[in-house]
């Protein structure tokens, strides 16, 4: 009855959360990268041509019906070979790029549905007032789309941060590649892969709570 | 009489296959009081949207101040305007909205201010000056920190109509502004309307279910039945003296 060692459980501890760092940095970087893609998106699927927008949509529709590895490995094995447009991407930034744009397409859909939430009255209003596009979109739409979207974006952060993992196939050191190999010196996982879980949980729950916290912040506003 | 501030001419509107303007001819004077009746469905919030530039109108031109709303010059022929040339002509109208449509984000001294300082750029001090006598005026002085969620249906109409005022428009259209009103608070409504009436130089377009205020108020009545203008004049002449049986039906509606 050797499977549990308390002794290898705090050998593998140090060892684990240093690659907490990436997978953190990994996490904000690609969900900094989606939000901001989220809004190509959004832009794109604004352009009134209906070609135009059916094209968008239905890319849209393959990035997010692909599975997230597949994609990680296109970025970072595939796209290297191809021709002209192909290049070397590290470890960190395929991982950054693929699980990026694979959000984005939610987060893009997250963003529609906030500008959707804003009423009809509200764009005429504006247009009565005879307000700019710029401030039109600035003072009057975005403050009250945005709000509705911050439950929803928080729990894509979250679902996004459950995912990265993934990029420790393409070689990326957050803590699940640091268990991994941990695991693989002392031919035993089962405490790496538990101090994982531990800190999944010990990230994941407090986030939900603070995301709650500003949901309820939010909705009370006015 | 002064040149007319507004001139619709040979006006069309169709939504898909349904014409709902066949031909619009009117014109509005400065300062004079106009206001539009007739049935459901007859076109009368249409004719002041393609005003207020929320509809484009199929045909016709209107003409604002002497320039074409819909319509600008560009290599020596007409085009379709562009939002630079709507902007331009819409900053002399107002619109005072049906479902009030103030910002739900803003306190309503911030709705009153927002546009004459973001649009017009003009002096922040003036501006909260000149917003807080509106809701003066408004009999809203108190509440200009409320949000317009903490307000009732008239009192957050009555706001939007402080809110266009501070924009001072030459011309002010007024959209079924009590129709989605509980009864009890459509005279309050009534009354800032007819304030504004008897005091302020600018041109009203009322579009309006409230016969008797219509009437009331209006130098000018029209009839819209059917997509066309029906009737137009004064409001004793369109009530007393009209012999058109649609007219005299549809009044009748209102009158027992």
């Amino acid at each position: 009855m050797n499977y549990w060692s308390w002794e290898r459980f705090s050998d593998a501890l140090p060892y684990v959360l240093s690659g907490l760092g990436t997978t953190v940095m990994v996490t904000l970087s690609s969900f900094l990268f989606a939000l901001l893609f989220g809004l190509v998106w959004t832009f794109l699927r604004r352009i009134p041509n209906r070609g135009f927008n059916w094209t968008i949509t239905w890319i849209m529709e393959f990035i997010r019906s692909t599975p997230p590895l597949v994609q990680l490995f296109f970025i970072y094995y595939a796209w290297p070979v191809i021709p002209v447009v192909g290049m070397t991407l590290s470890p960190f930034a395929s991982a950054v790029i693929g699980l990026g744009v694979h959000f984005s397409t939610y987060i893009g859909e997250i963003y529609r549905s906030g500008i959707e939430s804003v009423g009809q009255g509200q764009w005429e209003a504006a247009k009565a007032l005879n307000f700019s596009l710029i401030d039109k979109w600035r003072r009057i739409i975005l403050p009250q789309a945005f709000p509705p979207t911050v439950p929803m974006l928080g729990n894509y952060f979250i679902i996004m941060f459950k995912e990265v993992p993934l990029a420790s196939t393409i070689g990326v050191t957050g803590i699940l590649h640091m268990a991994n190999s941990f695991g693989s010196q002392h031919f035993n996982l089962i405490e790496a892969l538990t101090i994982v879980g531990i800190i999944f949980l010990a990230l994941s729950y407090p986030s939900a709570y603070l995301i709650k916290k500003l949901e309820l912040k939010l909705n009370n506003r006015y | 009489m002064s040149e007319p501030i507004v001139q619709y001419k040979d006006v069309h509107k169709s939504f898909g296959d349904v014409k709902v303007l066949k031909g619009i001819d009117l014109d509005i004077h400065p300062a004079e009081k106009v206001a539009v009746i007739g049935p459901s469905g007859s076109g009368k919030t249409t004719i002041i949207r393609m005003l207020m530039t929320l509809e484009e109108p199929t045909s016709g031109d209107i003409i604002v101040d002497g320039t074409n709303l819909w319509k600008m010059e560009k290599n020596g022929a007409m085009v379709d305007a562009n939002e630079k040339h709507l902007r331009q002509v819409r900053g002399d109208i107002g619109m005072v909205f049906q479902h009030f449509n103030l910002f739900p984000h803003m306190t309503i001294l911030e709705n009153c201010m927002t546009a004459p300082i973001n649009v017009k750029g003009e002096d922040k001090k003036e501006v909260e000056q000149r917003s807080m006598e509106m809701l003066e005026r408004v009999g809203l002085g108190d509440k200009f920190d409320n949000y317009p969620s903490q307000l009732s249906g008239g009192q957050k109409q009555r706001v939007a109509m402080a809110r266009a005022l501070v924009m001072r428009p030459k011309v002010m259209l007024f959209d079924e502004v009590t129709s989605a009103l509980d009864p009890e608070l459509v005279g309050e409504v009534l009354e800032v309307i007819r304030d504004i009436a008897k005091n302020d130089d600018m041109a009203m377009v009322l579009v309006t279910h409230e016969m008797d205020f219509a009437l009331d108020i209006a130098d000018k009545v029209l009839f819209l039945d059917e997509g066309v203008i029906a009737e137009q004049g004064s409001a004793a002449d369109v009530i007393e003296h009209s012999e058109n049986p649609r007219l005299r039906e549809f009044l009748s509606r209102f009158r027992n």
